[in-house]
């Protein structure tokens, strides 16, 4: 009775059958799942990246600027067209409200991208796959992409920056 | 209404910064000046008439609603002229004005004043014996988990939002803003985790009130509430999934809530509340078949329709989704996509605003003493807020497994640099989400009109006779029995579960195509 004290003996009462079943299979449940996550770290393919380095907005501009400096291809709507070795580090820049640079990519090629925010945080939203990351300002997140499709894709940003948000947009090219 | 059709591109209503600015407001109304007074409320409610207990200090209680309703002001007023565009979120580096900050800290000290009261009622009670010898009852029990969470809520909230209103007066140089999020978190989950306690306290105030149920072992039920108080505000940290700086391990230990203590404590709840229901009626002699007790249940009653409903769209749209979103790497498909509001819409609307709008019909009699007005409009209220808010939800969530962000104004990238469309399907799921929000907030403002009009130009309730919700009586002892005591609980939960391993398998499946990343 949910507005009066319960009644004597409650806390020696049997727990019944079918609850208890059901708290045995919802733990059972639980446990799977956390299992999951680990195990995905092990053989999954898909995890977030722990690689971090601290910042500057001024140190991170500068790194970025030396890298797209070697591998620049030309320019695309006044933003630098950056085409990097297969397999090395590739810079990208978030801020208000741009994405640098236009990306062309190898399918099947490791790349180690470092992602960082010159002012607000932004959010790294690569569609039409559909993976989203958050990028802080002052801290370099490395993830380590491997594409495995070719084609056209979009990196937009998902978390609020301001009235310019939804004009932030960015290219990658995947090639075979 | 107004952040939906702008949001749907056929009518793009508002103008940017308009839209942003509504959006702000619509995030803290809905998710901390409509819940937090309901539930302030609903502490002195639990403390005081349920006890048979007094009220330690009315002066005090007075005090801090007038600083929640200051805080609110300063709030509302920074953000509707546009000098606190910052969303509810408010992430540090974005900055609002100083006069933002300090109605949010003043609001939060409000809260916590009334919990300070509620804890004061109920150690007064005890002493002065007004509810017997034993324990507390179970709902203020529940109520007393809630002001605990809150107490670990707000006291992060006053952490994270004293150092941002220092930076905003230009007193502190910066705001680290993972730390910002980190803390922040600490509030802004936390708050949502003090509802889900509050929200399963009035189900099983409103299984007993409607039907005469009781917890069919309260050991069990109070054990759920123990492992919220000690698992649940650790899930705030599901919320930098995707951030760096934390590690897989913090992120698995944290997010799996303590091997997901405060889900199982869910799962816990699910069964025992509807099984509460189940008792009751079978011993009035519904005993037929699995679910003849739930066809004879008072459908009537907009009050038990509407735990009902919340129960089922809490566990089916909320919990579900909630449980995926928060498991490390899947959080990565829809991390500030619209499937997050989505989620929501799930929990906080469906669950937690369903079962307070429902327990407000037994408030207008029992406390303001005016019969229910319009009372068929109010019947059909639960039933229509229902239908709206699983069609939004449905439709939000589709959309942002699509892909479609959330917190944005135009998504055809007008102005960019380069141009995108998401998939045409979503043209569709966008129709649905603007008609689940269109009867939604005719729901809504349907119950405004009903509550309203009672409450100030209401009938006065004489007497018995006068009550359109009846109180339920207690059902008849139980005859011993062996073997399953709720069949009919048990199969809807095993149902529950086949959805939601469907659902979190093709969650890692469509996890497994897509580009490596580590």
């Amino acid at each position: 009775m949910a507005i009066l004290a319960p009644e004597k003996g409650w806390f020696h009462k049997k727990v019944a059958k079918d609850e208890k079943m059901w708290i045995m299979c919802a733990t059972v449940v639980a446990l799977a799942l956390f299992a999951i996550m680990v195990l995905w770290h092990l053989v999954g393919k898909q995890n977030p990246s722990y690689t971090v380095y601290n910042t500057s907005p001024d140190e991170f501009y500068k790194m970025a600027q030396a890298n797209w400096k070697k591998y620049q291809i030309g320019e695309e709507a006044g933003i630098p067209v950056v085409k990097p070795a297969p397999d090395s580090d590739v810079y990208v820049i978030g801020t208000t409200w741009r994405w640098e640079p236009v990306l062309i990519l190898k399918k099947g090629a490791k790349y180690r991208f470092h992602v960082s925010s010159l002012d607000l945080l932004h959010g790294f939203s690569l569609q039409p796959m559909n993976m989203n990351f958050l990028i802080h300002p002052g801290y370099d997140y490395v993830l380590t992409f491997k594409p495995t499709y070719t084609g056209d894709f979009r990196l937009i940003c998902n978390e609020y920056c301001g009235p310019g948000h939804h004009s932030m947009i960015g290219k990658i090219v995947v090639e075979d | 209404m107004l952040v939906l059709l702008t949001r749907w591109q056929v009518i793009h209503l508002l103008p940017v910064d308009w839209f942003y600015r509504i959006l702000t407001l619509h995030g803290l109304v809905a998710l901390v000046v409509w819940i937090v007074f309901w539930e302030m409320a609903g502490l002195l409610f639990g403390s005081t008439i349920v006890l048979n207990a007094r009220m330690v200090a009315p002066s005090v209680a007075w005090a801090s609603f007038v600083m929640m309703v200051v805080g609110t002001a300063l709030v509302a007023y920074t953000v509707l002229t546009g000098t606190a565009d910052v969303l509810f979120t408010s992430y540090a580096p974005l900055k609002a004005d100083p006069l933002y900050y300090l109605g949010i800290i003043l609001f939060a000290v409000g809260a916590l004043i009334v919990i300070g009261l509620f804890f004061a009622n109920i150690i007064v009670a005890k002493k002065e014996k007004t509810y017997g010898d034993g324990p507390l009852p179970l709902f203020t029990f529940g109520l007393l988990t809630a002001s605990i969470l809150g107490v670990g809520t707000l006291l992060p909230g006053a952490v994270i939002y004293v150092p941002t209103f220092l930076w905003s007066l230009g007193l502190i140089d910066s705001v680290d803003s993972i730390i910002y999020r980190l803390i922040f978190w600490g509030f802004g989950h936390s708050a949502q985790q003090v509802n889900v306690a509050a929200m399963i306290s009035i189900w099983y105030l409103g299984a007993f009130l409607t039907v005469g149920g009781t917890s069919i072992n309260e050991k069990v039920s109070r054990i759920a509430f123990l492992f919220y108080m000690i698992g649940i505000n650790l899930a705030s940290a599901h919320h930098l999934l995707v951030d760096p700086v934390p590690s897989p391990s913090w992120k698995v230990l944290n997010t799996s809530y303590f091997m997901y203590l405060a889900v199982l404590a869910s799962m816990i709840h699910a069964f025992a509340v509807p099984s509460a229901v189940e008792t009751a009626q079978r011993r009035r002699g519904y005993t037929k078949g699995l679910f003849d007790w739930l066809k004879n249940c008072p459908w009537g009653n907009p009050a038990f329709v509407a735990v009902f409903l919340s129960i089922v769209i809490f566990g089916f749209i909320g919990g579900v989704t909630g449980v995926i979103n928060g498991a490390e790497q899947a959080n990565m498909i829809i991390h500030n996509t619209i499937a997050v509001p989505g989620h929501f819409k799930g929990t906080v609307v469906g669950g937690t605003t369903l079962t307070f709008m429902g327990a407000t019909y037994y408030l207008i009699p029992l406390i303001f003493r005016k019969k229910i007005s319009l009372y068929g409009v109010a019947k059909a209220v639960p039933w229509m807020f229902a239908l709206g808010v699983v069609t939004l939800s449905a439709g939000l969530s589709t959309l942002g497994y699509l892909g479609v962000p959330r917190r944005h104004w135009d998504v055809t990238f007008g102005g960019g640099p380069f141009t995108y469309s998401f998939p045409a399907i979503t043209d569709m799921f966008w129709v649905v989400a603007v008609v689940g929000g269109a009867i939604a907030f005719l729901a809504v403002l349907a119950w405004v009109i009903v509550v309203v009009v009672s409450v100030f130009f209401g009938t006065p309730v004489r007497g018995k006779e006068d009550m359109q919700l009846t109180l339920s009586d207690i059902p008849p002892a139980d005859d011993n029995h062996s073997g399953f005591v709720a069949p009919g609980t048990f199969a809807l939960t095993i149902i529950f579960m086949i959805a939601f391993l469907i659902f979190t398998t093709l969650n890692w499946g469509w996890l497994s195509v897509m580009w490596e990343v580590k």
